[in-house]
């Protein structure tokens, strides 16, 4: 080596031992990217945990970008929101980076926990490691949810609203728990600072303390080995079993088993900018004016399951389960590694575990789907603009005729269809006359039931009549129409 | 090291001295930190009580309701039900348009009215009036309320929330200032 290159490297080690002596990076170094983990952990199933992480920094980096210029103020957010993404440079995208990062965030974290989950790495030594996940799940989906109040629009105003009202289900201090959620006595600015102080300080606060205890727990108490049908963890002889994997196999994390999570890490900061750039920012729909009642709130994807299961659960156990639900579901998850925590842990030889994650993956997605297409809720329009097919019209009669027509004036349509054309509330009204008799038609249309308004009050004898009929009529060729079974039996065609 | 010192065992012969100016440290040193905790615990309560509150003051708040005006009598025609909102009592100047709030205004007869909160009484969307087939519907979960306010169909628990009203040189009032939910309403 030439004197004056060996002057430089000296030189060069010289302040790097310096600092190291000072700041101990060998030893940090040593402890953390260079510790050792079990070979069979350097696995595409164990990329999840780190693209969680990865996804919370870019919500860090781009949060703050767009604190740079939105506005807490109910008066001013909407606003903001409209500047950041049409005037903004480049406002639009970091809006949607932001958008698609909590969605990827959400969704990756759901992979994580189930992949800890089905490979048993929540039972012992690692329950802390689980319990500090649980918790760092909460605070991201209230992360999700104080983020949509963020985007201050129609849905934020009313998702707010109906917070309230399940808040206002609490026993005895129903009323103060709103007033408490939302900073005053309605929604309005001290609900939109509360949320504010909640998204950008208090909660990513936590999630940065928690996760450092969970990380500290991935160092010290390691990561969970590739499981192996039959091995068997017991808490007498699963911490040597641990060290002489360890011992056998073991790599250092860097740069041994870091190469997967590189290429994970990667994939997904490039599938969350194709999607920003792709599909752009959510929002913000409509401004959070609440006179602007022509609308039709619902919450992110998230939490669309959750907007389901207050539509399809009996009216009794409403209030139980949206107040005890989220605590139970919390309880059991916090418990899992106490009631669980030796014993098998590869995935195929615990079936109940396998048939739970299935069942609660098949729940989530079918619920969200309901929640997505709400066949229980009135399409407020249908009675303007969904029309009755022509053959459902031809050859009736003048009052049958006004009965399609009242069909449409009463708003029936909000709640049924004629042809799959209408709400999907109620039954769809084509062959209703193969189910119902004339008589069973009035009946209902008067007195309602079985969750249909009682008409009686709105409508004239003569409406009445036309509207059964006109019902009567709706009644394929070749099928009977529905007799009265105290009647006789009439032959097809009389 | 006095800690070292105060380990030693006390030898019958040895000088008293050192044995008993450890103890005296070692019980001063005792104090002090009883007292620093003490101290800290007082220190802490001072800056945490009036933070919880400063937190939880809307938890114990009462919210002040206050006579509002919807407008003159005569804007309401007999026998109709008719949007209205009013501006919040409480409001802040940086309350922007949420400071407006929604009802359904339904003149029986006269000065017989009913005001009915926009909200509806299952998840708090916001119900539409449907003239036609006299029935207020929600958007959100199908609910669904007689003209009266009574429930009509779906998952509500109850009918319409009311607000207590009162007609006054000609004007209809209302008493508001807070959003109606099953916690505050007991009519």
């Amino acid at each position: 080596m030439k004197p004056a290159l060996r002057k430089v490297t000296d030189a060069a080690m010289g302040v790097f031992n310096w600092a190291d002596d000072r700041l101990h990076l060998t030893k940090l170094w040593e402890s953390t990217a260079g510790h050792h983990v079990p070979q069979s952990a350097g696995s595409w199933f164990y990329v999840f945990g780190s693209a969680t992480l990865l996804c919370f920094m870019i919500q860090l980096a781009t949060g703050i970008m767009l604190a740079l210029v939105y506005v807490p103020s109910a008066a001013e957010a909407y606003t903001t929101l409209e500047y950041l993404t049409f005037e903004q440079d480049l406002g639009w995208f970091l809006r949607a980076v932001h958008y698609w990062g909590s969605n990827f965030m959400v969704g990756i974290m759901l992979l994580h926990m189930t992949q800890v989950f089905l490979f048993g790495a929540y039972k012992y030594p690692r329950e802390i490691t689980w319990l500090t996940g649980v918790a760092l799940l909460g605070l991201t989906l209230g992360l999700a949810f104080t983020g949509q109040v963020m985007r201050f629009d129609e849905d934020a105003y009313w998702g707010l609203g109906i917070g309230a009202a399940i808040m206002g289900r609490v026993p005895v201090i129903g009323g103060q728990m709103v007033n408490f959620m939302l900073g005053g006595p309605i929604i309005a600015s001290e609900a939109l600072s509360r949320f504010f102080a909640l998204h950008v300080f208090v909660l990513p606060g936590a999630v940065l303390a928690i996760v450092s205890i969970h990380l500290r727990m991935v160092l010290s108490k390691g990561i969970n080995e590739y499981p192996t049908p039959g091995m068997v963890v017991r808490r007498e002889t699963y911490d040597k079993e641990y060290a002489a994997i360890l011992k056998k196999e073991g790599v250092p994390f860097f740069p041994k088993a870091i190469s997967k999570d590189l290429v994970a890490g990667a994939i997904v900061i490039l599938g969350i900018l194709a999607c920003a750039c792709f599909f752009g920012p959510k929002g913000p729909l409509g401004p959070p004016d609440p006179l602007q009642i022509d609308t039709v709130p619902r919450p992110d994807f998230y939490f669309l399951w959750i907007f389901a299961v207050a539509a399809l659960m009996p009216d009794w156990m409403e209030t139980p389960a949206l107040l005890g639900g989220p605590v139970i579901i919390g309880l059991v998850l916090l418990a899992l590694p106490f009631f669980n925590g030796t014993g098998e842990k590869s995935w195929r030889r615990r079936p109940v575990a396998v048939l739970t994650v299935v069942l609660t993956y098949l729940s989530l997605g079918l619920l969200t789907y309901l929640g997505q297409t709400s066949p229980w809720s009135p399409d407020m329009n249908a009675w303007r603009s969904a029309p009755i097919a022509k053959a459902d019209l031809e050859g009736r009669s003048p009052l049958e005729l006004q009965g399609a027509l009242l069909i449409q004036y009463m708003q029936c349509r909000n709640c049924h269809a004629i042809d799959g054309v209408g709400g999907q509330r109620g039954p769809d009204l084509s062959g209703v006359g193969t189910r119902l008799t004339k008589p069973q038609l009035v009946r209902q249309i008067i007195q309602g039931g079985g969750n249909m308004p009682a008409y009686g009050d709105n409508l004239s004898p003569d409406q009445v009549e036309a509207l059964a009929n006109y019902m009567v009529s709706l009644c394929p060729t070749g099928i009977p129409p529905a007799r009265d079974a105290s009647l006789p039996e009439q032959p097809l065609g009389k | 090291m006095n800690d070292q010192t105060t380990k030693e065992p006390c030898r019958e012969g040895s000088k008293p001295c050192a044995c008993e100016g450890a103890t005296k440290k070692a019980s001063r040193r005792d104090f002090l930190l009883m007292l620093g905790f003490g101290l800290n615990a007082v220190a802490g309560a001072a800056i945490g009580i009036p933070l919880a509150g400063y937190v939880l003051s809307s938890f114990f708040k009462t919210n002040i309701l206050d006579w509002v005006p919807l407008g003159p009598v005569d804007s309401f025609p007999e026998g109709k039900t008719r949007f209205a909102n009013y501006k919040n009592p409480t409001h802040r100047e940086w309350d922007g348009q949420t400071a407006d709030i929604p009802c359904w205004v339904r003149r029986i007869t006269g000065n017989d009215f009913q005001v009915f909160a926009i909200n509806c009484t299952h998840l708090g969307c916001p119900v539409r009036w449907f003239e036609e087939s006299k029935l207020f519907m929600c958007p959100c979960h199908g609910g669904a309320f007689y003209e009266d306010g009574g429930h009509a169909a779906g998952p509500p628990p109850r009918g319409l929330y009311t607000y207590e009203v009162k007609v006054e040189n000609g004007n209809l009032y209302i008493k508001a200032g807070d959003l109606p939910n099953l916690g505050n309403q007991k009519v």
